[in-house]
């Protein structure tokens, strides 16, 4: 059952296609449980996940997830360094507050990290923001007034912040309406995905 | 997203139960080294043990608790057990699958063998003699009567607070004889201001010159006003500063009168609680309840690191901690599973929002009993006998 969500999110599967088989995973703001509970049917992963919504946390509860009910921004010193396989942020990365501090999180706990994000460049956006008003589309759904997203970046942004972080991106991915986008990513691309490592230390 | 609700059919009673009581011959070596040469548990049941009995459910009591967790021992009975709201069919803790156990521990005033019971030596009460017990000791005479009654595995051990250690206990000491632990507002140790109310509450009663020394049996009294205070004090820390100004705000009963009397609704609320409490629980019991609290330190041989503690561990876990809670806070359930992840195990824990304090976690909040009626309904039981 579960296995079939794969056909119509592309993002779940290209995110299997990188984890090991049987690996630790966190799932950062793993929502309902969707992507744990795919990846545990699929890969026999051994999972957790971390999530503040009541209904969100029981649901994933419900589907017998491993699940940690905090908020991510206020620290993941229940996690220790280097204890997982893979910390995924999948997302969610446009809602959270304090970017940096949980991508470095992130490298701290997952010897790999996946993000993936809505492109603000994708060029749908564009239109929208050039015709003088807030984009609003599939991977952004939200109004102005009711959208959970604080930090909107476009690919060329997080290409640069994970630059100025001293951050490795081992692989990047782009998808427009689940199928890989290579030409212009930044202008074509709806969702934008990285796998990230800390820079090898020289 | 709707809350799953596995269960839609209406909850009921338990219904008319009774006590029954285990004897154990053979003598229990304690912690401390006294040594009890005998000793009774009184007990409940609810449900029916399967088959392969595979379906028992252990609930561990905090301070002064009971074996009566549910259904009611009349129909006259004013309230049923503490914690019917949990127990019975359709019920979170579902007593149409389940066979849940409700033990009084040893050191208790219901029944149980402690310091108000016979010393078969002296045939006088044990009085001061009995000796002081810890979490381990209880998990240990819990294990006989799973013995006793044929239960090899429990399915799950249940407890929320004192009785949440006991429920951690379960899984360091005994790791194949549990395949859940449900560890409620509860902590791996007590803070330094957790045992000092607890020093406030014994002094209150130690210091009672009605006490004797503990010994108050044989002149035919009890140090009432010291348990009375001890009590009082303890609901202060039960509850949260919001949950008091929400019962009680600074609510007069009449009007000021410029005395001491119960001029406020707090105060005629404590004392009720003090009065009603000191009228039916042994002094004695409160002393090593209390003990036994700030004795539980499962890391301590382990230099303090939790995780070396639960090395052993391989039962699955769920925790609840409420936001309000300060007596045992979200921060100290978060120690407990930071150490299970430490070790790769099987959790899932709840911050429920609740603004009933420590005591939240016997409230029938809809959010806490949906987390347990889920989690219990995952389980997996043998088919019914």
């Amino acid at each position: 059952m579960s296995v079939n969500i794969a056909e119509f999110r592309h993002d779940f599967a290209i995110i299997a296609g990188w984890l090991p088989f049987g690996g630790k995973v966190l799932d950062l703001g793993c929502g309902d449980g969707a992507l744990l509970e795919y990846l545990k049917s699929s890969l026999e992963i051994r999972g957790y996940g971390v999530e503040k919504d009541d209904a969100n946390w029981l649901a994933c509860m419900s589907k017998g997830i491993n699940v940690i009910q905090m908020d991510l921004e206020a620290g993941l010193s229940d996690f220790e360094d280097q204890s997982f396989d893979t910390v995924i942020l999948s997302q969610t990365l446009q809602a959270v507050h304090n970017t940096e501090g949980i991508v470095r999180e992130m490298l701290r706990i997952g010897r790999e990290v996946i993000v993936t994000f809505p492109n603000f460049g994708y060029w749908r956006h564009r239109a929208q923001s050039l015709q003088g008003r807030m984009p609003v589309s599939k991977n952004l759904p939200y109004q102005w007034y009711d959208t959970p997203n604080v930090h909107l970046c476009t690919i060329y942004d997080f290409d640069q912040f994970c630059i100025n972080c001293n951050i490795n991106v081992k692989q990047r991915l782009v998808l427009t309406a689940n199928q890989p986008v290579t030409f212009m990513p930044n202008l074509m691309g709806s969702l934008a995905m990285y796998r990230l490592e800390s820079m090898p230390k020289k | 997203m709707s809350e799953i609700n596995p269960s839609s059919l209406a909850e009921q009673s338990v219904g008319i139960v009774a006590a029954q009581t285990a004897h154990f011959k053979q003598p229990l070596r304690l912690k401390s080294g006294a040594i009890l040469p005998q000793f009774d548990l009184v007990y409940e049941t609810y449900g029916q043990l399967n088959a392969d009995k595979s379906n028992a459910v252990l609930i561990c009591h905090a301070l002064s608790g009971t074996h009566h967790v549910a259904g009611k021992y009349n129909a006259d009975d004013k309230y049923p057990g503490w914690w019917d709201n949990l127990v019975g069919p359709n019920k979170p803790l579902d007593t149409n699958k389940f066979f849940v156990i409700g033990v009084n521990n040893l050191g208790g005033c219901h029944g149980s063998t402690g310091p108000s019971s016979i010393n078969p030596q002296t045939l006088q009460p044990w009085g001061s003699q009995f000796p002081v017990l810890t979490v381990e000791d209880w998990v240990n005479s819990q294990t006989l009567l799973a013995d006793y009654l044929g239960i090899q595995q429990l399915a799950a051990v249940v407890g929320g607070s004192l009785g949440g250690m006991q429920a951690l206990q379960w899984t360091i000491a005994y790791p194949e004889r549990l395949r859940h632990a449900l560890v409620i507002a509860s902590a791996p140790n007590l803070t330094a201001q957790n045992m000092a109310f607890n020093e406030v509450a014994r002094q209150a009663i130690i210091t009672d010159p009605e006490f004797h020394g503990g010994d108050y049996y044989a002149h035919g009294v009890v140090p009432r006003r010291g348990l009375r205070i001890a009590r009082m004090l303890g609901h202060i820390t039960y509850l949260s500063d919001d949950a008091m100004g929400a019962k009680f705000g600074r609510k007069l009963k009449d009007t000021i009168r410029y005395s001491f009397d119960a001029e406020f609704e707090m105060e005629s609320y404590l004392r009720y609680q003090g009065d009603k409490f000191a009228g039916e629980f042994d002094a004695n019991t409160y002393l090593r309840m209390t003990r036994a609290l700030d004795y539980y330190d499962p890391a301590l041989p382990f230099d303090g690191n939790l995780s070396q503690a639960l090395d052993k561990v391989c039962a699955q876990f769920l925790l609840v901690s409420f936001t309000s809670d300060w007596r045992f806070s979200p921060a100290r359930s978060h120690e407990i599973v930071k150490a299970l992840l430490d070790n790769e195990l099987t959790v899932s824990y709840a911050e429920v929002t609740a603004a009933h304090g420590h005591d939240a976690f016997l409230m029938p909040d809809p959010h806490y009993h949906a987390i347990l009626r889920n989690y219990l309904y995952n389980i997996k039981v043998g088919e019914p006998s």
